[in-house]
């Protein structure tokens, strides 16, 4: 059986295929939307995280013999502290001032972050092997599924659920929402506000690295990846909603599972399609197909 | 007091007439100014990149820093794969700078742009990275010389090796850009004149780091004998990581149209192994190219590559030119290359077509395994050499206007 002149098994393989880039947008945009949602900062900068967790995961490998496990519990506690540095150091000085220079210096830090690595490693890129555990291949017939892709997926789509969960329905989270609808009145009940905006950028920079040790085995590790995906993952966010933390998680997969059945149909489109997407949502819907409108 | 400016203009004419002249033969302003056009900071950083800027300073060294007495400078300048920027840029070192010469010229879109204006400008362009066989066809000028390969040849030696191993029915992955374009076009020629098939064609957004899980099950899907991944650098690589993981490489034969030593190096030999590909130079092949890759290698910490070595050689043969005119005067200069045989480290033998194809050997290599490699950067195991008569396209086929057919 066809649908428009391809197999419907074939159709279903891209599906699927569709399914795990989704869940990495998805997990990707998440990070941007809580440290938008919360700290109202266009996070630039989160593209250059996830390629720093990719080659932290890679170097640890290379030089000290750290496995990939051990990477994924350790690169996002390290790229956590980075996080948490440049909130201290930079990105606090600017809470007083318009978006634009939160957003102007994250795009700074990606680009000195970018440039160093490109320096360093030039863009060939490195190579990194899938986990032992996680190799080999589920045979659906019609394909060969990599059992890591299928592990991606449900290890971004749970990270996704625990953050949805932890903000959505706990005191810590209710916290960080009122803080940032109000951040003088919070303060003013004894919560250390300050500390709480540090951690959350700190988190999302952590969101990106996990997503970055999970991308290490896929793709070429290079310099270059960051910026790649870091423009398609702010389509997302803005389609999604810019502060929805739900909107940001199945705009993700949606969006993924669009771009790959458009690389089915008209491949040349498949990377300006999301675009297209943005373009009509905000005729439509400005605030984003979840966005509850932002504050000012 | 007419008559006196009259008198006054006809002589500031009859003395400044003998500098005109001047201007025509001899070096222009003084010194011999070297363009390096590459991309110095995006996705073909090591396919070209600074060390083509490094290899083009060798190049300089190695001839004395001097041509009849006057200094050579190398410039460079990164392209960052904008053919608008690269055009703007080059016009004023063209109009502004006195650079003589453009070399490199990685990115087939920019190549068509730089050498558009450089026979505007009379000055000559040396495409070695670029690959698109539109400079020497449609595209040609007379200060255009496309120097190391094309896509005529990846694609007619690709295409005739894969043919004789029994592989007949093809798919290309192509880089929807010109190269990829181009060499998707050329080798579906030859994989039809050869007996065998084309079942299909994908064509994806380059150098973006897509992912290529979706095109290889497309390839898959299609059955066919051979993919053919007409795309380059990253995208390359990304694809053959790909298809290892999805169990593709197996079952099928893989060709990639644009491979370099780079990437062989980012991939590494376990996966890259086995890979048959057609490239134009190669560090191990004598010992001229064994003690230039040393000499590289110890300024670098990397081995050249085509590219690299393509550079130095554009750069050499144009000083030694400048030197046996006494001329940077690009008719002469061209007059002087087409006329004489090309005879370094990069090529043998080799000679510039009047479509201003520069026609050397080619070789066919395959990717050592991993156990096969005794070294750091040994890499190829050269599998065939392609003389150079049969691996460029004859001047019968050319779209070239220069060519009378």
């Amino acid at each position: 059986m066809e649908v428009f002149g391809i197999p419907t098994q074939a159709l279903l393989g891209q599906l699927v295929l569709g399914l795990v880039n989704g869940s990495f947008y998805a997990i990707l945009s998440l990070g941007l939307a809580v440290i938008f949602g919360m700290l109202n900062i266009v996070n630039f900068a989160h593209g250059a995280f996830f390629m720093l967790g990719a080659y932290l995961a890679w170097l640890a490998l290379d030089n000290l013999g750290i496995g990939y496990w051990w990477a994924l519990l350790l690169v996002p506690m390290m790229m956590a502290i980075v996080g948490a540095c440049i909130e201290r150091g930079l990105l606090r000085r600017l809470y007083e001032l318009d978006h634009l220079y939160g957003l102007l210096l994250t795009f700074g830090v990606a680009i000195v972050i970018e440039g160093i690595f490109r320096d360093q490693f030039g863009v060939s890129g490195q190579s990194y092997s899938v986990p032992a555990q996680l190799r080999g291949a589920i045979d659906l017939g019609f394909m060969r599924l990599p059992n890591y892709r299928v592990y991606v997926v449900v290890a971004s789509l749970f990270v996704c659920l625990v953050t949805w969960l932890c903000l959505e329905r706990t005191k810590i989270g209710s916290v960080l929402r009122a803080a940032t609808e109000n951040a003088t009145l919070v303060q003013a009940f004894g919560v250390n506000v300050p500390l709480l905006f540090t951690a959350t950028y700190a988190f999302g920079a952590a969101l990106a690295g996990f997503a970055g040790v999970l991308a290490a085995p896929i793709v070429q590790i290079n310099p270059l990846m960051g910026s790649n995906i870091v423009v398609v993952v702010f389509a997302v966010v803005v389609i999604g909603g810019m502060g929805s933390i739900l909107g940001s998680i199945i705009t993700g997969v949606s969006l993924g599972v669009i771009e790959g059945l458009t690389k089915v149909f008209y491949a040349e489109a498949s990377s300006t399609v999301v675009f297209l997407i943005m373009a009509i949502v905000l005729m439509i819907k400005p605030n984003g197909l979840f966005g509850k409108g932002v504050a000012a | 007091m007419r008559k006196k400016l009259l008198v006054l203009s006809m002589g500031c004419f009859f003395a400044t007439a003998p500098f005109a002249a001047d201007a025509q033969e001899g070096i222009s302003d003084g010194v011999v100014k070297i363009g390096v056009v590459t991309d110095l900071s995006g996705v073909n950083l090591d396919f070209g990149g600074p060390t083509a800027v490094v290899a083009a300073q060798m190049a300089v060294e190695d001839f004395g820093s001097k041509v009849r007495g006057k200094p050579v400078q190398v410039v460079s300048l990164d392209h960052q794969n904008k053919t608008d920027l690269a055009s703007q840029k080059v016009r004023q070192w063209f109009d502004q700078d006195g650079v003589d010469m453009v070399t490199e010229l990685s990115n087939s879109a920019v190549a068509l742009a730089v050498s558009k204006i450089a026979a505007e400008k009379k000055k000559i362009a040396f495409v070695v990275g670029a690959a698109t066989t539109r400079l020497t066809n449609e595209d040609c000028n007379p200060y255009t010389i496309h120097y190391a390969w094309d896509t005529y040849a990846t694609a007619k030696g690709t295409a005739n090796a894969v043919l004789k191993l029994g592989g007949k029915s093809w798919y290309f992955i192509t880089a929807d850009l010109a190269f990829g374009q181009s060499s998707e076009k050329e080798t579906s020629a030859f994989v039809k004149a050869g007996g065998g098939e084309v079942l299909g064609a994908v064509r994806h957004p380059a150098f973006q780091g897509i992912d290529f899980s979706s095109l290889i099950l497309q390839a898959q899907t299609s059955k066919a004998q051979v993919v053919a991944l007409a795309n380059s650098s990253n995208d390359t690589v990304n694809a053959i990581k790909t298809a290892r993981e999805f169990g593709a490489i197996g079952k099928q034969m893989f060709a990639a149209l644009f491979m370099q030593i780079s990437d062989i190096n980012g991939m590494g030999l376990p996966l890259a192994q086995g890979l048959l590909f057609v490239d134009g130079w190669y560090w191990d092949l004598n010992d001229q190219t064994r003690a230039f890759a040393k000499r590289f290698y110890e300024r670098t910490k990397r081995m050249p590559g085509m590219v690299q070595a393509g550079t130095y050689s554009t750069v050499l043969q144009y000083l030694k030119a400048v030197d046996a005119t006494g001329s940077d005067n690009a008719d002469v200069v061209m007059a002087y290359l087409k006329k004489n045989k090309i005879n370094d480290m990069f090529a043998k033998g080799g000679y510039v077509r009047q479509d201003g194809r520069m026609v050397h050997d080619m070789y066919l290599f395959q990717a050592k395994k991993p156990e096969e490699s005794k070294a750091p950067w040994d890499y190829y195991s050269l599998k065939a050499t392609i003389p150079a008569e049969g691996a460029f396209m004859p001047l019968s086929q050319s779209k070239c206007s220069m060519v009378k057919n």
